[in-house]
């Protein structure tokens, strides 16, 4: 192990161990029981290299300032609850290592942008699940129900993959900067999920999603930044997800 | 206990005049036709402003060529005056809807899109039809001492 052997070798320090270095963590934090408006605070954390940004909140939670507040559930990059932004991209706290974020200057971690604060790191997601709601995320079906399961060539399961990933984290609507103006629009994620259903062969709903989406705060108010497909931590090529909802409608009317 | 039933409260009728919540319907195939207007106005236009600046500033004697006379002579075929009717109506209608989306996407309250909207509303139709005005009652013997060929006569 080259990286212990150039660590000064301490008593407790033993063969094999992750080399330690310390980090400085700049967090916003807001109460609004007595804050008027957010600020930084700076937290100086001992990290491992295998650590990842959520374990040095964790600590500053549990060593520091048990005050800090931010939601996280399985901590592995599934439930999607820790998102947040972190040196100004949106990303899964439970997914990112510190060492990936350069360690050497201090690393800033924010709430996501675009719904409203409620403390800390937390966010109000009710507007982001709403715009879910909207675009009906379930199995709409026509005429008899099938006495056995609903058969799907691996070809047509394919033709939605991409877009069945989506964990609802928000990290892909809070940083499309159409959503941040004001919150009209219904963001990439709902589109993502329109996606999932209108592009399975199994669902009948299609038509009825894509009139949905047929709103002058629906798909044409993507400008294809890109933001969100940056931002996605599970690597759903989400703008693409978006322009052929778009081709969907044209198809339908042309 | 009072404490969490009044937070609640607060939060339920803040749900209530959420500034998320699209009050006013907003469906509709309005913006599908102006995203297929762009592409398509902007493919014509590329064809109309290349071909408007190869025959203005490249063919026969090229840019030394453009003076009164010049505008006279093109204005008085139909075919270049549909030509520039049409560069000048898609421009400004391609123009004005993309100026239209920019206040969409950076203006926060109602008030000011609504003033933003009228004033580019007001810009684009006064030049529209200046602009047809001009094109349709061009007069190339405006000027009573001219010599163009057609005034001669």
């Amino acid at each position: 192990m080259t990286a212990t052997a150039t660590q000064p070798s301490s008593d407790e320090q033993k063969a094999g161990a992750v080399p330690t270095f310390t980090v400085t963590l700049k967090v916003q934090r807001y109460n609004p029981e007595v804050d008027e408006a957010p600020h930084f605070e700076t937290y100086e954390v001992t990290a491992h290299a295998t650590d990842r940004v959520l374990d040095a909140l964790h600590q500053i939670k549990w060593e520091q300032d048990g005050s800090l507040t931010f939601r996280r559930s399985c901590a592995h990059g599934v439930c999607g609850s820790d998102a947040m932004r972190i040196n100004g991209k949106n990303r899964l706290a439970c997914k990112t290592l510190i060492k990936d974020v350069n360690p050497d200057k201090p690393i800033t971690v924010e709430p996501i942008k675009g719904l409203p604060l409620e403390k800390d790191l937390v966010v109000d997601m009710e507007p982001f699940f709403d715009a879910y709601r909207e675009i009906q995320p379930f199995l709409i079906t026509n005429g008899h129900e099938p006495t056995r399961e609903r058969i799907q060539s691996q070809a047509d399961r394919d033709r939605f993959d991409d877009t069945t990933k989506c964990i609802l984290c928000a990290a892909c609507t809070t940083s499309c900067p159409v959503f941040w103006n004001d919150g009209q629009y219904f963001g990439p994620a709902a589109i993502v999920n329109a996606h999932r259903f209108i592009f399975d062969s199994r669902d009948d709903g299609g038509s009825q999603r894509l009139e949905i989406l047929n709103d002058k705060e629906g798909v044409w108010r993507c400008r294809t930044t890109f933001n969100c497909t940056d931002a996605c931590p599970r690597g759903i090529q989400v703008t693409k997800a978006i322009q052929e909802v778009k081709r969907a409608l044209l198809t339908s009317r042309f | 206990m009072t404490a969490t039933t009044d937070q609640t409260a607060t939060a339920a009728t803040s749900a209530k005049l959420s500034p998320y919540k699209r009050f006013t319907p907003t469906r509709g195939n309005f913006e599908l036709w102006s995203w297929v207007f762009m592409r398509a106005s902007g493919i014509l236009l590329l064809v109309l402003v290349f071909g408007h600046l190869f025959v203005n500033l490249m063919l026969g004697e090229g840019i030394h060529a453009i003076d009164f006379a010049f505008v006279a002579g093109k204005w008085s075929s139909p075919f270049w005056q549909v030509w520039d009717m049409l560069m000048l109506w898609l421009g400004m209608l391609h123009g004005f809807n993309g100026v239209r989306t920019i206040i969409n996407d950076y203006t926060e309250r109602e008030g000011t899109r609504w003033v933003l909207k009228t004033l580019l509303v007001v810009a684009t139709v006064f030049t529209i039809v200046l602009g047809t005005l001009v094109i349709f009652t061009f007069d190339p013997c405006i000027d009573p001492n001219s010599t163009l060929s057609v005034c001669t006569k």
